[in-house]
C-alpha cells in the first residue's frame, strides 16, 4: 500500500541542492509516436491497418505481415504481469540517485510484451495490471504498470511522483488573480493540497473586490504585486519568491475582440502582445533559471510551468483576430520554453481552451468553458504530467479539424467557424 | 515441401585456438586486440600473413569500422570477408560461414577473430545504443542493461521450474573451479556456494556472481581444409554438425526456451550422435538461467528439468558432466564478442589436447552452444556446433 505523502520538513538552506540528471532521452523517430500520444495523456501503440496486429516496441513495418501501414491507436492497457524485478544497480545517474527502482514485464492482452516501470501497489507476479503511458522527467514517454483498481494514495507513489507534477504540498505562483479563471485556479490548487499559492495582482493599490477577497481568505493564499507589462515588477517578485516556486501558472491575458478592419491603430493589439507574448517572455526570463536550479530538489522539487493559451493559437479566428495572433506568438514562445526547460526535467504544460464563459466571449454561442472547468483541467494536467491539454468541446472539435487539415479549418473559420 | 537435408562439413578443419589475455580495462582500441589475435594465429600456425585469404570479424567496439576496415588496418588482402557482430552467437556463426567458404573454395584459410576493448565508461555508453529497441523500450527503464531483462527471465524460470539460487550457484561454483584450472586472469580464488549466495543483489533475483564482468580481450581460430591442416602439421578438430536460428518462439510472451530446440534433431542427425555421446559442453553463460535453458534446449534433459539435472551432476572439468571447462564468462569475464568465441577456443583445446590441467576424460566429441544479442526482451540468436577429433 502506498504511504500517504507527508509534508516534508523544511530544507536546511545551507545544504546543497541536488542537480537534475534527466533519465535517458534518446528515442528513434518512430518511437516518438508513443511520446506524442503520452504528451496528451493517451497510451497508444502501433496497430497494423492491414492485419490488425498491435506491436511494441515501435517499428517501421508490421512484424506480423510486414505492412508499412501502421497507425498509433489508443490502448486499454489491460495486461498480465509476468515477472518483476527491483534494480539495486543502474548505469544511469537519474536512476542511480533513486534506487531501488522497480520494473515489470507485462504481457498486454492486445499482444505485445512490454517493459514498464512498476507502481508500488503492484507487489507480486503474476497479477493483473493496467499499463499506461506517462512522460518521464526527460519529457519522453515511458510505460507504467498500475494496479487494476484505484488504491489509496495511489498518486503519492514515489516513482509516479517523478513522472507527474502533482501540486500537493508544492508552492505555486498564479500570475493573475483578478480574473474568474485565476480565482477558480487558486481555489482548485488549494483543494489539491498546494502548500502556498502566490497570486499575482497587477494593481495592488486598488481596493480588493471582484472575488479577490474570497481567495485571499484561504490560508495558503498570499497576494503578491505582479505586473507582467513591467520588467521591474517581474524581476522584483522573482527575487523575492523565485527560489521557492515549484509551479508557475501563467494565466494572465488580455483579450479583446475584432480583427484588423474593425479598429484603427495598433494600441489594442500591442496591449495583447504586451501581456500574452512579452509577459510570458519576461516571466520566463525572471523565473526560469531558479526553477531549473531546483528541479531535482527532493520530493517537492520545482516541476512545471503552465501556460494558458487558446485554441485560437492553432488557427486564427478572425472575429478575435489580433488575440489569436498574440496567442499564436505565445504558443511559439512556449515551444521554445519547453525545449529550454526539458534538459532540467521541467514540464511545460500548454492549455488550449476553447471560448471561456467570460465577458470577452459574450457574443459567442455555447458551449463555453466555465472557469471552474478550466481550473480543473489545469490541476488534472499537472497531476497527469501531460504537456498539452485542450479542455472543452469546442477545443476538442477544433483540434480534430485542425489535425484533419489545417487549411480546411482556416477557410471554415473565415466564414464564422 | 520436404526439407532438404543439410550437407555435411566433411573435410573442414578448425584449428589454432588463440586467446589474447583478458584485462578488466584497456586504453587500447578493438583494432589492437584484433591485431594481437591475428599475430597469435600466424605464430601458432607458421603461416605468412598473405596466406590468410578469408576473414571474419566479430566486435562491438570496432565501430565505426567493420571487418573491411580491419583489412586495411592490418594489411590483409582476403578474397572472402564477413562481419559477424552477433555477440554470444558469433563463434558458432563465424565457424559455420567460414567452413562453407572453405568447402566451396571461396577461401583456403579463414581467420575467425572476435575482439573487444573495454574502457572505463564504455559499457554504459554501449548499453543505451545497443539496439533500436534497447534505446526506445528498455534502456529508459532503469538503465540496468541486460541485468533487468534476465532478472525477469530468471524469476519467471524459477517460478516455472522450481529452480533455486543454489542451483545457479552450483553452476557458478563449478565454473570457478574450471577457471582456476584454466588460469583465469579475472578471478583467482575458488568460490563457495555460501559466498555465491551472500553476494549483493543487482536486479532481484540476480545477484553479483550471476553477472559477467565486462573486460577487454580477444579469441580467434583458423578454419581450413583437413588436408591443409595436415600439411601444416596442425592439431585440429572437425565439424560434425551445426545449427543456428534467429528470433525463435517470438510469440512466447517471456523467454523460457531458446531456438536450439527447433533445430537440435538436425544437429544430432548430422553428427550421427545423441546428447549422451557428447564428452563436454561449452554453453554461452551470460547468466546462469540461460545455461539451464541450453541444457534443456540441446536435449541433455527435458524441458523444465534442468534444475534437477544440475543437482544430480558435477559440472567441473573432472566431473561427470564437464561444462564450460575454461570457467566460462561467469568466471573468466566477458570480452564483448570474444565471449561468443570462448567456448569454441576451449573446445578446440580440449579436442586437440591443448588443455593441460583440465583435460576432460572423453574429449572425442564436444558441443559448443551460442546465444546472443538482446535487442529487446530476449536474445535473438541461438546456435550450436558439434566438434570432434579427426577420424
Amino acid at each position: 500500500m502506498t504511504l500517504p505523502l507527508m509534508r516534508p520538513k523544511r530544507k536546511n538552506p545551507v545544504k546543497r541542492t541536488r542537480q537534475m540528471n534527466v533519465p535517458p532521452w534518446a528515442r528513434g523517430r518512430v518511437a516518438m509516436g508513443l511520446t506524442a500520444a503520452a504528451a496528451e495523456g493517451r497510451f497508444e501503440l502501433q496497430v497494423c491497418q492491414d492485419c490488425g496486429s498491435v506491436q511494441y516496441p515501435p517499428r517501421e513495418a508490421c512484424s506480423h505481415c510486414v505492412s508499412p501501414r501502421l497507425q498509433w491507436r489508443a490502448q486499454s492497457g489491460q495486461g498480465q504481469l509476468l515477472a518483476l524485478t527491483t534494480l539495486h544497480h543502474s548505469n544511469d545517474l537519474f536512476f542511480r540517485e533513486r534506487l531501488p527502482w522497480r520494473l515489470g514485464l507485462v504481457h498486454l492482452a492486445a499482444g505485445p510484451t512490454v517493459v514498464a516501470h512498476l507502481h508500488g501497489d503492484v507487489t507480486a507476479a503474476p497479477a493483473r495490471v493496467i499499463v499506461g503511458a506517462r512522460l518521464d522527467r526527460a519529457g519522453r514517454a515511458v510505460l507504467i504498470a498500475f494496479p487494476p483498481e484505484e488504491t489509496p494514495n495511489m498518486a503519492d507513489d514515489p516513482m509516479l511522483r517523478e513522472m507527474s507534477c502533482d501540486p500537493r504540498f508544492r508552492k505555486v505562483l498564479v500570475t493573475d488573480g483578478m480574473t474568474a479563471v485565476g480565482q477558480a485556479t487558486v481555489r482548485a490548487l488549494v483543494k489539491a493540497g498546494a502548500d502556498i499559492v502566490w497570486v499575482g495582482h497587477a494593481e495592488p493599490w486598488k481596493r480588493h473586490g471582484s472575488g479577490l477577497d474570497d481567495i485571499t481568505s484561504l490560508p495558503p493564499v498570499t497576494l503578491v504585486p505582479l505586473d507582467l507589462t513591467n520588467e521591474r515588477s517581474v524581476t522584483e517578485l522573482a527575487g523575492e519568491i523565485g527560489g521557492k516556486v515549484d509551479i508557475v501558472i501563467n494565466n494572465a491575458e488580455v483579450h479583446r475582440s475584432f480583427g484588423i478592419g474593425a479598429r484603427r491603430g495598433t494600441d489594442v493589439a500591442r496591449a495583447e502582445m504586451e501581456i500574452n507574448y512579452f509577459g510570458l517572455l519576461r516571466l520566463a526570463q525572471a523565473f526560469g533559471p531558479a526553477l531549473k536550479g531546483r528541479s531535482a530538489d527532493g520530493s517537492l522539487s520545482a516541476t512545471a510551468w503552465v501556460n494558458l493559451l487558446s485554441i485560437y493559437a492553432l488557427a486564427n479566428f478572425p472575429p478575435h483576430g489580433t488575440f489569436s495572433a498574440s496567442k499564436a506568438a505565445a504558443h511559439s514562445l512556449a515551444q521554445c520554453l519547453r525545449a529550454e526547460m526539458r534538459p532540467a526535467g521541467l514540464r511545460v504544460i500548454n492549455l488550449f481552451p476553447g471560448p471561456i464563459d467570460d465577458e470577452w466571449n459574450q457574443n459567442l454561442p455555447p458551449p463555453k468553458l466555465t472557469p471552474d472547468a478550466l481550473a480543473h483541467a489545469i490541476v488534472k494536467a499537472l497531476r497527469d504530467g501531460v504537456e498539452d491539454a485542450y479542455p472543452g468541446d469546442v477545443a476538442q472539435e477544433w483540434l480534430a479539424r485542425w489535425r484533419d487539415d489545417p487549411r480546411v479549418l482556416e477557410r471554415e473559420l473565415a466564414v464564422g467557424g | 515441401m520436404t526439407k532438404r537435408s543439410r550437407r555435411s562439413y566433411e573435410g573442414v578443419a578448425v584449428t589454432v585456438p588463440v586467446t589474447v589475455p583478458y584485462v578488466r580495462y584497456s586504453t587500447r582500441g578493438a583494432h589492437w586486440f584484433i591485431g594481437q589475435a591475428v599475430k597469435r594465429l600466424l605464430d601458432g600456425s607458421g603461416l605468412q600473413k598473405d596466406q590468410i585469404d578469408g576473414l571474419t570479424v566479430s566486435s562491438f567496439s570496432l565501430t565505426p569500422d567493420t571487418a573491411v576496415g580491419v583489412t586495411q588496418h592490418l594489411g590483409l588482402q582476403p578474397r572472402w570477408l564477413d562481419h559477424i557482430p552477433t555477440g554470444g552467437a558469433s563463434g558458432v556463426m563465424a565457424l559455420r560461414r567460414a567452413a562453407r567458404a572453405v568447402q566451396a573454395g571461396d577461401a583456403d584459410i579463414v581467420a575467425c577473430v572476435a575482439a573487444d576493448t573495454n574502457h572505463v565508461d564504455s559499457f554504459r555508453l554501449m548499453l543505451g545504443g545497443f539496439s533500436d529497441f534497447a534505446r526506445d523500450a528498455t534502456y529508459p527503464y532503469g538503465s540496468g542493461g541486460p541485468n533487468a531483462l534476465f532478472a525477469f527471465i530468471t524469476s519467471a524460470y524459477m517460478a516455472r521450474t522450481g529452480a533455486t539460487r543454489a542451483d545457479f550457484g552450483k553452476l557458478c561454483v563449478d565454473q570457478r573451479t574450471n577457471a582456476l584450472a584454466y588460469g583465469s586472469r579475472v578471478f583467482r580464488k575458488l568460490l563457495t556456494l555460501d559466498e555465491y549466495l551472500a553476494t549483493r543483489p543487482i536486479a532481484d533475483p540476480i545477484h553479483l556472481f550471476d553477472c559477467v564482468m565486462p573486460c577487454a580481450g580477444a579469441e580467434a581460430f583458423l578454419v581450413m581444409s583437413e588436408a591443409r591442416a595436415q600439411d601444416l602439421g596442425l592439431a585440429y578438430a572437425t565439424v560434425r554438425g551445426s545449427i543456428e536460428r534467429h528470433n525463435a518462439y517470438s510469440g512466447d510472451p517471456i523467454m523460457l526456451r531458446g531456438g536450439w530446440h527447433v533445430d537440435r534433431d538436425d544437429l544430432y542427425a548430422m553428427a550421427d550422435c545423441t546428447p549422451a555421446d557428447i564428452g563436454f559442453l561449452q554453453t554461452y553463460d551470460d547468466y546462469p538461467v540461460i545455461v539451464l535453458m541450453q541444457f534443456e534446449g540441446l536435449g541433455f534433459c527435458g524441458h523444465g528439468e534442468a534444475p534437477g539435472f544440475v543437482r544430480s551432476r558435477s559440472m567441473a572439468w573432472h566431473g561427470d558432466f564437464p561444462h564450460n571447462t575454461s570457467g566460462g564468462q561467469l568466471s573468466s569475464g566477458q570480452a564483448g564478442c570474444a565471449g561468443g568465441f570462448l567456448g569454441m577456443t576451449e573446445a578446440l583445446r580440449q579436442i586437440t589436447g591443448a588443455a593441460p590441467g583440465r583435460t576432460v576424460g572423453r574429449p572425442t566429441l564436444g558441443l559448443v552452444s551460442g546465444y546472443g544479442m538482446v535487442a529487446y526482451d530476449r536474445c535473438l540468436c541461438t546456435g550450436a556446433v558439434i566438434l570432434g577429433a579427426p577420424q
